[in-house]
Formats: structure tokens, sequence, C-alpha cells
């Protein structure tokens, strides 16, 4: 097969620091190729040298045999080398074509010419077994749908060779088969994929080969048929990952005892929450499943006390806190470990020390003002615990990637030492050796007579966490199972409205 | 009734709305490629005052606007630099520059004129009316859209252009889309600096335009601070318009015929002071009325994409 693109000895240094080391990696026609690798591991600095956003300080770039120089985007473009990145560069109000078209419209003279536009784009979305509407705005649409256009947009613009950087985080099970599916029918078109993620078992179903990386170097190279997940985390992480499992316990009193909360939609709409009761008790994870947006958001705001409800009862560590003010209820024993790092979790544009600082300002006080020496000597000992890379702890958190923060906010929350926690997706978008230690983390505070309420999407943490599990559906709960009565399918029949059949 | 609402009322709408559309679409362009500018009010300011030192100098009316012109185009490049080189905070620089206008025309005032509060000449020349053939025969429709200054004309023309341009044009979809999501516009290789100052450049040119209809067109004088407040109600008629030069026009024809209203109330016994407020409550009305469209809702969508 044609080798389209390589990279030979790339290294690239940003001051002392040394993001990619030596680096040999190259593409053929029509393959999937993996680049798998923790967070911070230089994926994603691969990939902007690729695509000309940044430049190597060392080695040589080649596509079809040539050395390229590229300075800019456009020029990788021009040279067949699209990429969709992780967060979606599209126009939220322009229409699916228009989003698609840019850079490169069809014209009438000066004018656009958007029909054409449109046209052009109905007949890529079904040559390539992608299909879609040209004329719905790209705000108006799920995310599955955006990805396929960021998808056709750099097929639009002519490209070989397709950059995913971690294309399946934002979606739903649906729409990742979706997905995979629809690459490999581009790869066996001829176009090649490089894919960047840290799911293992995406990898495994879609790619040919697979490189990983750890800490800028190369771990190892090899055929997806070759090497099992098992392998590959242990390239990834550089040691034998530990299996946890969840040790049989007894559950105290109760921590949490919510009654029958309601909450009332928008006018004429379905009521948010609808009469939810559940309790959590010491010692025990109650894991609570669901598709996102079917109440689970609005029932973590009820209890954290961001929102009222309308009606019912919210009792928190033998006190009733309905409709008390926030602060109140987290003293009360509340830590929570939001679902929305950016939006709830940290400000992106405070610095690592002042986010680990937010909810500890008591604590750390000293005459009124605030003891910074102090919050630096335990903050360290976060980072050390929780391996958070960080430039120093005067870095902006926005230059953290997601896994880092997210092991922030949860070293912050674990801070707490409050005798119940809310953990909502405390794993979204994380490697796979920061799940480890947020998963090691919870079940440990379970173990030390904490309470624990675990909401996420993801099924596998929910089973392998909760000792009960809710399903939420449209605002009610669906069902409750234990931890050994629950299968996937179960789950999954719950979540989507299903009735429980017993 | 009949004597609040006549041709004239309308006549004279079209000639006050004008500067506030001129400075509106403006500050339209500007918000299109993600430059909120604050500044019209100063923009304008600076122009009505090199409209008249123009026409001193130059003594010829058409040199005395584009004087204008130029004049508050340097001005805004002020204004572009600090925002988009700098990366300053565009409301602030917006302010700065209005409060730098009011003081640097005060203070140009009288160094050149040597006068204080207001320059008059009554030999210079004003912009000629234009009386519209055919038209202007044409009963009450003659009368309110015929025999004005050739700057009103212009405004309407602009508003037509500046809505075919964006989104019409393939340039001012790549206008807007460097307004929409700068990152992403970069990152197809869209210029998007050179589109902001372009957008800013233009800005300015309009506001060029409503300061010379300012002191040329409505008066031929120009007086300290004379803009008072209409490059901001311009602002919110941007906001208003939903910067879309369509919109635009209704929410300048709007603040016109309320500011016309205004004139013509104080004939009927009312205070001055109490008719003078009018545009500005029915600002605060609008922006009540306004609350909850789409442009709100526009505002969070871009905050939450920003995420």
């Amino acid at each position: 097969m044609t080798v389209l693109l390589e990279m030979q000895g790339i290294t690239k240094k940003y001051g002392d620091f040394t993001a990619n080391h030596d680096i040999h990696f190259d593409v053929r026609k029509g393959e999937i190729h993996a680049l798998v690798g923790e967070n911070g591991a230089g994926k994603t600095t691969m990939m902007r040298m690729l695509y000309g956003m940044e430049q190597p300080t060392a080695g040589r770039i080649l596509v079809n045999g040539k050395e390229v120089h590229f300075h800019d985007p456009s020029q990788a473009i021009r040279h067949g080398i699209g990429m969709v990145h992780q967060h979606f560069m599209l126009f939220p109000s322009f229409t699916l074509a228009e989003n698609i078209v840019i850079g490169g419209e069809p014209k009438k003279g000066a004018f656009f010419d958007r029909q054409s536009a449109a046209d052009k784009v109905r007949e890529l979305g079904e040559r390539y077994g992608m299909p879609i509407d040209p004329w719905k705005k790209a705000g108006d649409c799920p995310l599955g749908i955006q990805q396929r256009t960021e998808i056709l947009k750099v097929l639009y613009q002519g490209a070989d060779v397709i950059i995913l950087d971690e294309p399946t985080g934002v979606l739903t099970p649906g729409e990742v088969k979706e997905l995979l599916a629809a690459i490999k029918g581009l790869a066996a078109q001829g176009k090649s994929f490089i894919l960047i993620t840290h799911k293992l078992h995406e990898v495994m179903e879609a790619a040919d080969r697979i490189t990983v990386l750890r800490d800028g170097v190369i771990t190892g190279q090899m055929a997806a048929n070759d090497t099992d997940e098992e392998q590959i985390s242990r390239l990834m992480v550089g040691r034998e990952l530990v299996q946890m499992s969840r040790a049989a316990r007894e559950p105290g009193e109760k921590v949490l005892d919510i009654q029958a909360i309601k909450l009332a939609g928008g006018k004429g709409s379905k009521p948010l929450l609808d009469d939810v009761s559940l309790s959590v008790r010491r010692g025990e994870i109650v894991g609570i499943a669901g598709i996102s947006g079917n109440g689970q958001s609005e029932l973590l705001q009820v209890i954290s006390g961001l929102r009222q409800p309308d009606r019912g009862t919210v009792e928190l560590n033998g006190a009733d806190v309905t409709g008390a003010p926030v602060r109140q209820i987290r003293e009360q024993g509340l830590a929570h470990i939001p679902e929305d790092r950016y939006l709830w979790g940290a400000s992106r544009d405070a610095t690592v020390l002042d986010n680990g600082l937010m909810g500890h300002q008591q604590r750390f006080r000293k005459r009124g003002l605030i003891d910074r020496s102090s919050l630096r000597k335990v903050m360290n000992e976060w980072v050390q615990r929780f391996a958070i890379k960080t430039g120093s702890l005067d870095t902006q958190a926005q230059f953290l990637s997601g896994g880092n923060l997210q092991k922030l906010i949860a070293a912050r929350e674990f801070a707490q030492q409050q005798p119940f926690l809310i953990a909502a997706e405390p794993t979204r978008g994380v490697d796979v050796g920061a799940m480890e230690l947020i998963h090691g983390e919870l079940l440990e505070r379970c173990r030390g007579g904490d309470g624990i309420l675990l909401v996420s999407s993801e099924l596998t943490e929910i089973l392998k966490l909760s000792d009960r599990i809710l399903v939420m559906y449209e605002g009610r709960i669906a069902g409750e199972l234990t931890a050994e009565q629950a299968t996937e399918e179960q789950i999954s029949l719950l979540m989507a409205g299903g009735k429980r059949q017993s | 009734m009949d004597q609040l609402f006549d041709i004239s009322l309308f006549n004279s709408t079209l000639r006050i709305l004008t500067p506030i559309l001129l400075a509106a679409l403006g500050g339209a362009i500007c918000a299109r490629v993600g430059l909120f500018n604050v500044g019209l009010e100063g923009l304008v300011l600076v122009g009505a005052f090199s409209a008249i030192l123009g026409n001193h100098l130059l003594g010829n009316v058409w040199l005395a606007v584009l004087f204008a012109v130029i004049c508050v185009m340097l001005f805004s490049l002020l204004f572009a630099y600090v925002s988009i080189n700098l990366r300053a905070n565009v409301i602030v620089v917006g302010i700065s520059l209005n409060f730098l206008a009011a003081g640097l025309t005060t203070f140009c005032l009288r160094a050149i004129f040597d006068v204080k509060g207001a320059y008059y000449d009554k030999n210079m020349q004003g912009l000629p009316r234009w009386d519209i053939p055919l038209i202007k025969d044409i009963p009450v429709l003659g009368g309110i859209v015929s025999g004005h200054s050739p700057l009103v004309y212009a405004a309407f023309a602009a508003a037509i252009l500046m809505w075919v341009y964006l989104f019409k044009t393939v340039s001012g979809f790549r206008l807007r889309a460097a307004g929409e999501n700068p990152v992403a516009a970069q990152s197809l290789g869209i210029p998007v600096r050179r589109i902001q100052y372009g957008a800013v450049l233009v800005s300015g040119a309009l506001c060029g335009l409503a300061g010379a209809q300012l002191s040329l067109g409505q008066v031929t004088m120009f007086t300290e601070g004379m803009t008072a407040g209409r490059g901001f109600i311009a602002l919110v008629a941007t906001m208003l318009g939903q910067s879309n030069p369509l919109g635009v026009v209704a929410s300048s024809l709007l603040f016109g015929l309320m500011d016309a209203f205004s004139i013509r109330l104080q004939g009927f016994a009312l205070p001055a002071q109490f008719t003078q407020m009018l545009p500005y409550i029915m600002t605060l009305a609008a922006m009540f009325f306004f609350k909850d469209r789409s442009y709100l809702k526009d505002a969070q969508r871009a905050n939450g994409s920003s995420r």
C-alpha cells in the first residue's frame, strides 16, 4: 500500500518541555491508523504539527514522499490533510451546507450560490453514505450530525488523510456506532484516517494499525489483529492496571433522603422531575443511569441547592435543607463533582491554585486573608496524589487537558471531607489512568463510610461501582436494581423507557 | 391629531434618523465581526467636527464630506488597533474613544476656530437638498421622500448594499463567519484580522457620513457634544435590529420618529425637557419589549459554544 503521509524523527519542544520526541509515524492509503495515549501524552501536539498549527523543532514531514513545511492549516488542507477537531469548528447560525462549503463556496460572480452549495453537499453526503439536510442550521442539529458535517467539510476540501481528534467523546453510543461504520466505509473507498482516542474498544473495532504514545514517545506500533486491549493499556499507562472490585458492604444510616421531588418544566411541557424519591446511605454508592437529559442534571441541581423544587423535601445528614442556600447545604455535608467541568466545575481563566481554593475559602483563611502558602502546600499534595499534569499551580485552568482538570476538581471535592458526595460524570473525557484513580478514590471513600450518588451516562461505570442502580427516564425513576441483579440489557431497556420485566 | 401627524413630521423623521441609521449600520458591521463598537458616539462627533473643518479648509461641501470620512476612518483605526492587535476589552476601548472624541473636538474647536461652545460661519455652504424628479410631484410621498440632503438617500442605499453584501456575497459570508466563530474561521484560512480591520474602517466611514449629516445636513454649524447621545441611540438601534441592516433601518425609523415626535410635542406646550425624554423612554421600553427575543438566545448560545 502506498504511504501518503510520513513523520520522520519529529521532535517538538516548548522551552524545556519536550512534547514529542523522535516520532516516526506514517499513514497508508485506505487505512485507519489509531493514535492512542493518555491525556497529555502528546497526541494533539503531533497532529497540530501535521495540520500546520505548530512547527516541529526537528524532523521532517513528508506528503506523498515529498518534504513539506506547513505554516498554517490552509497549506495542510491544500496537501489533502483535513482535521476534525475535538471541539467542533462549526458556525451554529449557518446552515450545514454553508458550514461545509465555507472557504470554497460555489459562486455566481461575487454572489454565494447557496442552491448549488446545497446540491453539492447533498450529493457529497450520499456518495459517502453520510446523508444530511443541507438547509438545516448547524446549531439545531444533534452532535452526531454536527460531527458528520465536520467530516463532510474536510471531504469537500479534498482531504485524503483525515485526522479525527477524540471524535466520540460527545456522542451517544448509537452515534458512535454510526460514526465508526461511516469511517470504515470511507476507508474502503480509499480515504485514510488518523483516529485519536483513548477509548480502546473503539480502536479495536475500527483501526487497522495502532500507535501508542506515552509522555511524548512512541511506546508501541502494531497491527490491530496482533494485539488486545490489555497490551495497549499497558503501553499507554506504563504499568498494569489494577482490577478493582466492589466489596460487599453493610450500608449505614441514611445520609441523603429526598422525598417526592417535583420540578415543573416550561409552559405546556412535561415536568422536569416528577415525584422523585431516593435515599443514599452511608457506605453505599447509588448509581443513576439514564440517557442524558432525562432529569439527572435537574435532580442534582435540586439536591445541591442550585434550583428550588416546586414540591418535595431534601434531607441531608439529618437536616431538612429543602430550598436552603448552596453554602448552607455544602456545610451540612455535601461535596459535589459537577457534571460539566467548564460550566459548573471550574473557572477557565482562573489559575489552578484559585480553582483549588474554591469551596475551601473558609479553611484557608488567616486573619481575614487567604493563606496562600498553606494552600500551596495542600495543593501540591493533590497534584502528586492525583498525578495532575500542570505547568505550575499558577497556570490558567484552561491550559489543562480535560482529564487533568477533572482530576483537579475531583481532588478538590474529595478534600471537602463531607459525608455525602455527588459524582456526576466523574470520568467523562478522562483517560484510563485518571479513570482508574478516580474510581479507586470513590470506592475508598465509600469504604470509609461516605454516601455517594453517582450519575453517569457510561453504563460500564455505573455497573462497576454502584451498589444500587436507579434508572431515570423523562424525569421519573423508571426502575431500581441491585448490583447483583442488574445487567446491561435490563438497564438499557429502562433507559429507553421500556417497562421492567419482573 | 392632524397637527400631530402630518407630512412634515415624517419628512423630519427621515432627516433626523439619518445620522442614527448611518452610525447604527457602522455598529452592525462591527458587531458582525465580533467587535461591539461602543465608540459610535465618539466617531460621529469626530465626523461632525471634521466635516465643518473640511468645509472651512477646502471650501467645498463634497470635499468636506470626504474629509470627514477620511478623518473618522483614521480615528477608527485607533479602535481597531487597540481592540484587535492589543486585544483590549472592546467596551473599554469604545468608551475611551467617546471621551477622547469629546475632548479632542472641544480642544480643536478652541485651537483652530478660537471659539467656545459652537462654531458658525454664515457664509458656509451646507449640504444641498435634492428634489427628486417625478417623485416630488406625487402627493404625500413626494413631500416625505423628496427634498433631503443626499446623505439621507445614501444612508438607505448603504443599508440595502450592506444587506446584499452580508447575506448574498461570498465575501460577506466569510465576514459573518469570522465574527461568529473566529477560531474556526482562522482554521479555514479566513483572514479574520484583516476582515475585522475592514469592518472597523467601514464603520468609521459610515460614522463620518453620519457626522457630516449632523453638522452640514441639518444645520451648518458645530457645537460641542452635538451628537447628544445619538451614537448611543444608534448602538441600541444596532442591537434592536439584531445587526441586520434591514432590521437596523426599522429600529432607526422608530427612533427617528420618536425624535421628530418629541420636537413636535414641544409645540403643544409640553416642556421641552419632558418631550426630549421620549426617545430615551422609548429605548428603555424597546428593551423590555425585545427582552426575550432571539438576540438573547443567540448570545446565550454563543456563550455556550465557547465552552
